[in-house]
């Protein structure tokens, strides 16, 4: 009965649509939800995990060679590599989603500052191999644990090199901590090249579990806590009652916490727009699902607005130090400037754009009225 | 006024309100125990640090884990219910254990749970189990095969309440003028076959919001008469189940089908019945003993009545009581539950807590998911009454971890019905000097545009 009614009543309205003239380009045609999830698999995501992976397997190599020859050259080397590797990192780092968010890649990857007591305790008293599975040791790996092991376990380069010669944990925990780094990404992108890709793909419904809204609250999630929070908030004392420079992304080397955070910056940026991993072509992104929804509310382009935004937290960051932590040392107004420009982002996509895209807020799976 | 006495003393079947006491008793057993298998009850009741009460009901909170054995509970009574065992204690019973529930976390309020406390209050003073129940076969000194009309009248009353008050809080510019908030909704269920598609065209959004505020008003009409009952059941049908397709609403839906039912004729019912004795194995004739329960009949009839036309004035007049407040209802909601507006608003927030110490004067800022689950966070961050609330908590929390004379201010946003985020609650305003009550709040900032109607 009620099958037979609903199938009658969607009769008559499919009669009804097919004999309406719509005018061709009046916003009739759905969004095509499947060719955003595309571009976003195989255009942004993968590519960035590839890269990502592959600027890891030049960590390595630059890892193996200065545990095998340790000299400051060697070193230096590594730490470009690390580097390099850190800010490809930044491009990964939102996608928590699939077999990165079983795994908390995230947690494991990055939770800075490393915590050097811990780290210098299991090198003195512990047996290799290092336990670095437990997520007690989140903190204790990563590309914090290698800041600290390339830059903070000794004053200067000599003494840092030293410190490998005279222990030679030390250098199998920069191993370890680079393996693991290796393996758990690995084991990401080729979930994504093995299924989750087309898994992914294919989940281009509109409930709480599809793509969409999944991906688009880890984003959001990645930007008010990792990105807004984690880069700049917390260091500059915002949900402190004083600043905590000992908080940067980079404590150890200093110098490079704002390349890390504009290199994460742009990539959200990115993301929203849906720009090309190679950077040689856009597709449908966050911005072109807003523009066609306006389509159909007549409001304002809350893309244009959310990118001014965007514009706005760049330029006002852009002027910060190299190193934030001399800045919140310092300077900490820029860096409380820096993190209104972020924070006023925030609304526009968690107020305005999750009601645009009618998304509900992380795994808010219960009844409405 | 002898209209009412005969009315009074009008006797009906007996078979449709023990139908619908069958329905009820094991849609909400169904209820609980879907609740229940979602996990629900540890993320709603269980997980979250704090929750939101209701003014004046701040000592209704869960129960750790004994929280399970209420909703065994509430369960076990609906089960007693549908069964009409121990009739009158199971409804009470499940009255007590429902409301407590939802007074628990105003978090969860829905119009539904609401709903569901006020037909189990109803129930309690309706001789539901006059029939077709396990008290009429164990006790006949209780059966009945007629009761007074009036006590199948009462749910109908209750369900065109529903359904018309839903209907008139539809009428105002923002559902009819601009088709908000299905314009928002409808659009992104282009997934479901056939539909899917038809959901894009500004047309059908029109069409969904006008016919469903037209469905709301006429319903209770249509299923009175006659003529209309069979068509208007149709209507309830497929408008309940395009929703629970369209809307994550639950048991709602079903519900409100299984519930319209009390509208057929008796033989409806006793057919019904007979077929359901059948399954059983014992035979609906036990029950036909022709015997009549008249108003005198029930015991204490009197306050009984009295009690029914307190309920049902209260009910005509409480969903209005927003009039007493100024400005937008829809954005101080001051007035906005217990009146069956119903899918109204797409209200979206944001709320960003500073804490002051009035002594050092150094500031911070909250991290809300530190304390609040996702969906208390998004209930909060649209309401005041729950950001006060929160506030005060905020407080207690900061002075407990050593903070003096601490203040409570909030950055919040809100985005109604597609409108552009608006600053919604006073900036200025320490929160933690501030009490909550059913007076206006005055630290709400103006909405920026009116939504005329009702």
């Amino acid at each position: 009965m009620i099958r037979r009614i609903v199938f009658g009543l969607t009769l008559v309205m499919g009669a009804w649509a097919c004999s309406s003239d719509d005018s061709p380009g009046s916003g009739s045609d759905g969004f095509d939800r499947s060719a955003l999830l595309i571009n976003w698999a195989d255009n942004i995501i993968i590519p960035a995990y590839e890269a990502y992976a592959a600027s890891l397997a030049k960590l390595t190599t630059a890892e193996n060679q200065f545990t095998i020859n340790l000299s400051v050259q060697n070193l230096e080397e590594l730490r470009t590599a690390w580097l390099e590797a850190y800010i490809a990192w930044q491009h990964v780092s939102m996608f928590e989603i699939g077999k990165a968010e079983e795994l908390t890649l995230r947690d494991f990857t990055n939770i800075f500052p490393a915590n050097a007591a811990e780290i210098e305790s299991s090198i003195s008293s512990g047996v290799p191999p290092f336990n670095l599975e437990l997520p007690s040791s989140r903190d204790e790996q990563g590309f914090p644990a290698l800041d600290y092991l390339l830059f903070g376990i000794a004053d200067n380069d000599e003494d840092i090199v030293d410190q490998f010669r005279q222990d030679a944990k030390y250098g199998i925990y920069l191993s370890q901590v680079v393996t693991r780094l290796n393996s758990l990404t690995n084991e990401v992108l080729d979930d994504w090249k093995d299924e989750f890709r087309d898994e992914f793909v294919e989940n281009n419904g509109s409930t709480a579990g599809s793509s969409v809204n999944k991906l688009v609250n880890d984003y959001m999630f990645y930007y008010e806590k990792a990105l807004r929070a984690g880069k700049i908030g917390i260091p500059a004392g915002v949900f402190s009652t004083s600043p905590l420079s000992d908080r940067v992304e980079g404590l150890y080397s200093k110098k490079y916490s704002k390349v890390l955070f504009e290199a994460a910056l742009q990539a959200t940026i990115d993301f929203f727009n849906g720009k090309h991993f190679d950077g040689a072509g856009t597709g449908p992104g966050l911005n072109t699902y807003l523009a066609f929804l306006n389509t159909i509310t007549e409001g304002e382009n809350l893309a244009t607005a959310i990118n001014s935004q965007f514009t706005k937290a760049q330029s006002t960051s852009g002027l910060l130090k190299d190193s934030f932590f001399d800045e919140v040392e310092t300077n900490n107004t820029a860096m409380l400037g820096a993190y209104n420009e972020l924070q006023a982002v925030v609304p526009l996509m968690k107020v305005d754009m999750f009601t645009a895209l009618n998304i509900r807020v992380d795994f808010v799976d219960a009844d409405g009225d | 006024m002898p209209w009412i006495n005969t009315y009074l003393h009008n006797t009906t079947k007996a078979a449709p309100l023990a139908a619908f006491r069958i329905f009820f008793g094991a849609m909400m057993f169904l209820s609980i125990v879907r609740f229940w298998s979602y996990g629900w009850i540890e993320k709603f009741y269980i997980e979250p640090k704090f929750f939101f009460s209701y003014y004046g009901f701040e000592f209704v909170k869960p129960l750790g884990e004994y929280t399970y054995l209420l909703f065994i509970l509430c369960g076990l009574s609906a089960l007693a219910v549908c069964l009409g065992y121990r009739y009158r204690l199971a409804i009470i019973t499940f009255f007590l254990s429902f409301t407590y529930i939802e007074l628990m976390d105003k978090t969860t309020y829905l119009n539904h749970y609401y709903f569901i406390s006020l037909l189990s209050f109803l129930m309690i003073f309706l001789p539901a189990n006059a029939y077709f129940s396990l008290d009429a076969k164990r006790n006949p000194g209780i059966a009945f095969q007629y009761i007074p009309s009036w006590s199948v009248d009462a749910i109908k009353l209750l369900l065109g309440i529903v359904y018309f008050y839903a209907g008139l809080a539809k009428l105002n510019s923002d559902w009819l003028i601009e088709a908000m908030p299905l314009k928002l909704w409808l659009p992104s269920s282009y997934d479901l076959p056939l539909l899917g598609a038809l959901l894009q065209k500004t047309w059908v959004i029109y069409l969904f919001s006008w016919s469903g505020a037209v469905y709301d008003l006429c319903i209770p009409f249509l299923l009175l008469w006659n003529k209309t009952r069979w068509m208007a059941f149709a209507l309830v049908v497929t408008f309940h189940v395009l929703t629970g397709a369209l809307f994550p609403i639950g048991m709602f839906p079903y519900i409100m089908i299984v519930s319209t039912t009390i509208f057929f004729n008796p033989d409806l019912h006793e057919r019904f019945l007979a077929g359901l004795a059948k399954l059983c194995r014992t035979r609906k004739q036990v029950f036909d003993n022709g015997r009549k329960m008249t108003t005198k009949l029930i015991t204490a009839g009197r306050p009984k009545l009295t009690v029914l036309v307190v309920f049902f004035m209260l009910q005509l007049i409480f969903p209005f009581r927003h009039l007493a407040y100024p400005g937008e209802l829809f954005w101080t909601e001051e007035g906005y539950r217990f009146s069956w507006r119903v899918m109204l608003m797409e209200k979206v927030g944001y709320a960003h807590f500073k804490i002051v110490d009035g002594v050092t004067e150094h500031q911070f800022y909250i991290d809300n998911t530190d304390f609040l689950t996702p969906l208390q966070e998004k209930q909060m961050a649209t309401q005041p009454d729950f950001v006060i609330q929160y506030a005060h908590f905020l407080k207690e929390h900061c002075e407990k971890q050593g903070y003096q004379q601490v203040q409570v201010y909030t950055d919040s946003y809100v985005a109604l019905n597609g409108r552009r985020n608006q600053p919604f609650i006073d900036p200025k305003v320490n929160l933690a000097a501030l009490h909550d009550s059913f007076q206006h709040k005055n630290w709400i900032l103006p909405f920026n545009d009116e939504i005329k109607g009702l």
